[in-house]
């Protein structure tokens, strides 16, 4: 019986470069995870590759999600059966407002599951709430996509798009990175008041303090070299803050 | 209005160019070709007077001397003009005089491009004068339109009911000497619409006309002329959609439009005519010429296009500011795709004191197609204070399409400030993943960005407008990515 999210043997390139090199990792449903590793081990790389950017090739390995073989999806295809992916640095969209922005994705999703789509109303009901939550104006709302927003905004705002889009599967590319304390906590209470069973989270992130007081993971990974070294619990976090990468890159060297 | 986005882009998932049907009417055509014996014919079909065949043979012997302009950035194999015909009617639509006179096959085409006649014409509040080719087979509201003084009406029935105010006009803004395609118009113009706002009156509804070019190898020469006296308002949309063909169709059309006193205009432009196919066969060559001259003291003129159709397109719908404290407005968006031509931009004439204009243009190229914005804004020695911005931007989606941004700024008075800004990006892989990351389509992304790309114009259209124009760029980009 395979996991919620079973990747298996994972190899992925940019270009001629090899970035992952073989990566095992299974996530059950609920579960949160956290992915640690030094700079250029290939986080960023498996959250692209997980959501099918086109500019990453998959060379080897498999990925099942929820009994589906998620590496014959396009990147839409995935983002509509519930993987969701906080971006470390958001785009801008000049012209498109969040909320303009918010309904073709929300709607694409639900058409894609047979829902029927939501109108004005129902739409700005969905959202309204959400914002709330988030401390999200509805100014914010009717600028364009993440033109003219500080960090910690456009950061918070995909935290927002994450709690519209009520995904299956979220992974945090370094969501707090370049955050003030504040601005963490928010992000992070994003992330408490998203948990549930029905959903897990891939949390990658160098913040310690962020990832014990904030996401309170269920295991950690160590990535190094394109692999995961190292499987653990919360404890595996400490290790790492007095330690740091040294003991798991020990004869992983490319 | 995103809502209407979303439904609007839902409806056109389908397949190239939905408007793409020809309607089955049997054509009374004058002979192909053109000499003094074809003006003669035009001008005796439709019973005009003799100062209009006078006009028009006229503009015709000053043709005859004229070479077809090939400045702009445009390429297309020579065109044959004694190879057209030059008139043609729809047979049963002779005197229509109700809806009920008018051809059931011409309604049916109407009810498939979505013009709004009958009650959806009243709850849409739009008044329509529906151009078929060349003769106008409908208009409604005008009696509601009369009771105020308006005038809306063909140019063919102005010229009987109004002849001295046509007489008066017409060539006024743009005298048959203009240009090449111009010229031609003025010799052999069909048919067009005729509209006069009396002083003092705000015309309470959006005025419409929708063209379409039926008739097989029929070039159609329309012809709009609008006069807003002092103190006067009306908006006025022109749309057009034309069935698929695989000939080139000509189509070299006048605008006239005259603002007197603080009189003010709005003319907008959606104009989606058949492109061509994906490998560049077929589609409207479009030669237009529209002017209008702020005639008065604080006239305003404001265009808004939205061009996303015809093959090849030649148009620089301009303002002439005469009256102090005049000004003229340009809002532009073109988009081509696939193997589509498109030289467009304005001018501004700034000739009386104080006066100003803003043009803003939006150029997108997708395919392999070229865009170019062509402007010219010319200060006159008199003009003092004038004053001028300018904004042109342009998109490229892929890397075999062109941007060309060839503004020229003229200015002869030291007091005049005319200001021009210019960028040109690129739809960023970046974009196309973070949306697709999303749920949207690549396509449908696309179109969003567009559409936001676009937004500073798309603003300035009627509510009704936007929504067919956000729906057009859409099927215009249709397979302009992956």
């Amino acid at each position: 019986m395979s996991a919620w999210l079973e990747i298996t043997d994972l190899h992925a390139n940019v270009g001629d470069k090899p970035i992952l090199k073989g990566l095992s990792l299974s996530i059950n449903a609920g579960e949160v995870h956290v992915i640690m590793g030094p700079n250029g081990s290939g986080k960023s790389t498996l959250s692209n590759v997980l959501c099918g950017d086109p500019r990453y090739e998959v060379t080897a390995g498999a990925v099942a999600f929820k009994g589906r073989d998620l590496l014959t999806m396009n990147v839409e295809e995935r983002a509509r059966a519930g993987i969701f992916l906080a971006f470390q640095n958001p785009i801008e969209i000049p012209g498109v407002s969040m909320s303009t922005f918010m309904k073709y994705a929300l709607n694409a999703k639900r058409k894609a599951a047979g829902l029927k789509e939501y109108d004005a109303v129902s739409f700005m009901k969905h959202i309204k709430i959400r914002a709330q939550a988030l401390e999200i104006t509805d100014e914010m709302l009717k600028r364009p996509v993440n033109v003219g927003f500080s960090g910690g905004e456009k950061k918070r705002l995909e935290t927002f798009q994450m709690a519209v889009l009520e995904p299956d599967f979220c992974i945090l590319d370094e969501m707090d990175s370049g955050l003030d304390v504040d601005a963490v906590k928010v992000a992070g209470n994003g992330v408490k008041i998203m948990r549930s069973p029905e959903r897990s989270f891939l949390v990658i992130s160098h913040n310690i303090g962020f990832l014990h007081e904030q996401i309170r993971p269920d295991y950690v990974h160590i990535l190094v070299n394109g692999r995961v070294v190292e499987n653990g619990g919360a404890e595996l976090l400490d290790e790492v803050r007095a330690n740091g990468f040294a003991r798991f890159q020990k004869g992983t060297a490319a | 209005m995103a809502e209407d986005k979303i439904s609007a882009l839902d409806a056109v998932s389908g397949d190239a160019y939905k408007y793409g049907f020809v309607t089955d009417i049997e054509a009374e055509t004058a002979p192909k070709g053109l000499n003094e014996d074809i003006i003669r014919f035009i001008s005796a079909k439709k019973g005009e007077p003799d100062w209009l065949l006078d006009f028009r043979l006229k503009a015709y012997r000053h043709w005859i001397g004229l070479t077809e302009p090939r400045w702009a950035k445009v390429d297309y194999p020579p065109i044959d003009y004694q190879d057209i015909y030059y008139y043609s009617a729809p047979k049963s639509a002779k005197e229509p005089k109700t809806l009920d006179d008018v051809d059931p096959e011409l309604l049916k085409t109407y009810d498939k491009l979505g013009v709004p006649l009958h009650e959806r014409a009243m709850l849409a509040g739009v008044a329509v004068d529906a151009v078929f080719d060349s003769v106008s087979v409908a208009t409604t509201f005008r009696e509601k339109l009369a009771k105020q003084g308006i005038i809306f009406c063909s140019i063919s029935e102005a010229v009987k009911a109004h002849p001295d105010l046509v007489r008066e006009y017409l060539g006024s803004v743009v005298p048959y000497t203009d240009n090449f395609f111009a010229c031609l118009n003025a010799a052999v113009f069909s048919d067009g619409t005729f509209v006069y706002i009396p002083k003092g009156v705000r015309c309470p509804m959006e005025l419409s006309t929708y063209f379409r070019i039926n008739a097989k190898k029929t070039g159609q020469f329309e012809r709009t002329l609008i006069v807003a006296d002092d103190d006067s308002y009306v908006s006025y949309l022109e749309g057009c959609t034309a069935p698929q063909r695989d000939e080139n169709q000509l189509h070299a059309a006048i605008v006239e439009i005259i603002v007197k006193d603080r009189a003010e205009v709005k003319y907008s432009t959606v104009q989606n005519w058949f492109p061509g196919d994906k490998d560049g066969k077929g589609g409207i060559y479009n030669f237009v010429t529209k002017r209008g001259l702020c005639a008065g003291y604080k006239s305003k003129l404001s265009w808004t296009q939205v061009e996303t159709g015809s093959a090849v397109t030649w148009k620089y719908p301009s303002c002439v500011l005469k009256g102090d404290y005049s000004t003229g407005e340009f809002y532009s968006v073109a988009i081509t795709n696939n193997y589509q031509q498109a030289d467009t931009g304005t001018k501004m004439i700034h000739l009386g004191k104080n006066t100003s204009s803003t043009i803003i243009s939006k150029g997108i190229s997708a395919g392999r197609s070229q865009n170019t914005y062509r402007g010219l804004v010319r200060v006159a020695p008199a003009a003092d204070n004038a004053r001028n911005f300018s904004q042109c931007d342009s998109l490229l989606i892929g890397d075999k399409c062109g941007a060309h941004t060839l503004p020229v700024m003229v200015d002869g008075n030291p007091t005049a400030s005319v200001e021009h800004e210019a960028t040109t990006s690129k739809i960023s892989e970046e974009q196309l993943f973070y949306c697709r990351q999303r749920g949207l389509g690549a396509e449908e992304a696309v179109s969003l960005i567009v559409n936001g790309f676009c937004k500073d114009v798309m603003q300035k259209l009627p509510m009704e407008f936007a929504i067919e124009a956000t729906r057009l760029v859409a099927v215009t980009l249709e397979g302009s990515v992956g």
